[in-house]
């Protein structure tokens, strides 16, 4: 799935930048504001444009091959600089996190919290046991998502996903868990969506929290779809567990783990 | 500077929205304390991981980002966008054309949250963020995730590469939610 969609944006991508650019060479010269934006952009960093920069810039005004083929280039350049610029700026929050993580695990803070809403955990991911960490860390992740904690949120959700990966028989496939997990995670359960109010505050609004009874509605409505739509799909044949593992490992394991724990002393 | 009281909501929101991370973090060093938790090794411990992980997601979102910003460089958002708008004034729902200014922001807002986020301005510059399309804009923008990255980051953080129903359900979740937007709009704010 992700490999064709991954595989056609690409294509897409360039192919329609060619035919763009093969478009705009037959009608005549009209670089994209695209291009105008970004050479705008790079002359800015460099200061004055000299006379080079500026004899450049006519010759991609000219020649709407060269700004697309430019354009395109530049941004896959940028892209990859700016995805690693994300991982490295992600170091100092997670260690902050999960350090922070960490001690109210110590402490049986992560705990009590999976145990207050152990019914709500178990009916969502029946295939995680009992006082499994991937609980806790789920839950922390959920509640950091719905205070609108976007910076706490991601290394919580991190970690929760290496505790699924715990629980993954297969390594490289995702288990159900996982899928339900990222299903409700990215539809964004927002009980104070504090980005959108800073968007909308930045931009003169007389009432920058009256869109947020809007917000909360649609954001229930598209959890409820991801829930429903994860179970759903996962029946599909198509999205089964590979080599005729078992669909959902170790949901046997309540049961068993229960007895196990009775059997212990 | 005012009392306590006399703030507007959305500043008492502000407020309190920041104030949760330092008492989140007493609470977890109080309790610790209580518990007689050895904290700074316990924090260095978990800090570790947040090193490693961050790391591993590298190449993942590489990746991800690069087809992504390539796609939205050749210009084909904009270019759709004027397609439709031309067909919807041939099939005579011209009437319903400023609506689509929103169409660019509900294609965009999985792929790209930066992209997100300039096509939002964008809507706010033009039709204000208090108007109908303005209200729809936030609605839909607050709704959402931008589900390819958060997808990348955490499969990328345990080396999963088969994702099976996930995007898909993802997807229709996001569907849901933009719909839910456009309808709840219609219901609260037109």
């Amino acid at each position: 799935m992700l490999n064709k969609i991954w595989c056609a944006l690409l294509i897409l991508g360039i192919g329609y930048g060619f035919a763009k650019a093969v478009y705009r060479s037959v009608t005549g010269p009209s670089p994209s504001r695209t291009v105008l934006d970004q050479e705008a952009d790079s002359g800015k960093e460099e200061g004055v444009p000299d006379e080079k920069t500026r004899a450049d810039q006519a010759k991609i005004e000219r020649n709407p091959f060269l700004a697309m083929g430019k354009s395109l280039t530049d941004t896959s350049v940028q892209a990859a600089e700016s995805a690693v610029a994300i991982c490295i700026g992600l170091i100092g929050i997670m260690a902050l996190w999960l350090g922070m993580l960490n001690v109210a695990k110590d402490a049986g803070l992560v705990d009590a919290l999976a145990r207050a809403l152990r019914p709500a955990v178990r009916w969502l991911f029946p295939d995680v046991p009992d006082g499994h960490p991937a609980q806790g860390a789920m839950l922390m992740n959920i509640s950091a998502n719905m205070l609108g904690l976007g910076n706490a949120a991601t290394p919580l959700g991190l970690k929760a996903m290496r505790e699924l990966q715990t629980l993954n028989p297969t390594k490289e496939t995702a288990t159900n868990a996982m899928a339900t997990f990222l299903a409700i995670n990215t539809s964004s359960v927002t009980l104070i969506p504090m980005t959108i109010i800073g968007y909308r505050v930045a931009n003169q609004s007389d009432n920058p929290v009256e869109p947020l009874a809007g917000i909360l509605m649609a954001t229930i409505v598209s959890t409820t779809v991801a829930i429903l739509a994860v179970r759903f799909l996962a029946r599909w044949r198509i999205f089964a567990m590979p080599q005729g593992l078992p669909q959902s490992p170790p949901i046997q394991t309540r049961s068993s783990t229960d007895r196990a724990e009775k059997q212990e002393p | 500077m005012h009392s306590l009281f006399e703030m507007p909501f959305r500043e008492v929101m502000d407020t309190f929205s920041q104030w949760v991370i330092p008492v989140v973090m007493l609470l977890i060093v109080v309790w610790a304390a209580l518990k007689r938790v050895p904290m700074y090794e316990s924090f260095v411990t978990g800090a570790k991981e947040g090193f490693d992980v961050a790391v591993m997601i590298i190449p993942y979102l590489v990746a991800m980002l690069f087809v992504i910003k390539v796609f939205m460089a050749s210009g084909f958002f904009d270019d759709l966008k004027t397609a439709v708008v031309w067909v919807m004034g041939h099939m005579g729902l011209g009437a319903y054309t400023e609506t689509l200014d929103v169409l660019p922001l509900a294609l965009i807002r999985p792929l790209s949250g930066s992209g997100a986020q300039g096509v939002l301005n964008d809507i706010y510059s033009t039709h204000g963020p208090d108007s109908f399309i303005g209200l729809m804009a936030s609605t839909m923008m607050g709704s959402t995730e931008t589900t390819f990255y958060v997808i990348t980051v955490y499969f990328g953080a345990v080396q999963v590469k088969k994702m099976r129903h996930t995007l898909p359900a993802c997807l229709i979740a996001d569907a849901a939610g933009i719909i839910a937007a456009v309808v709840l709009a219609y219901i609260l704010f037109a």
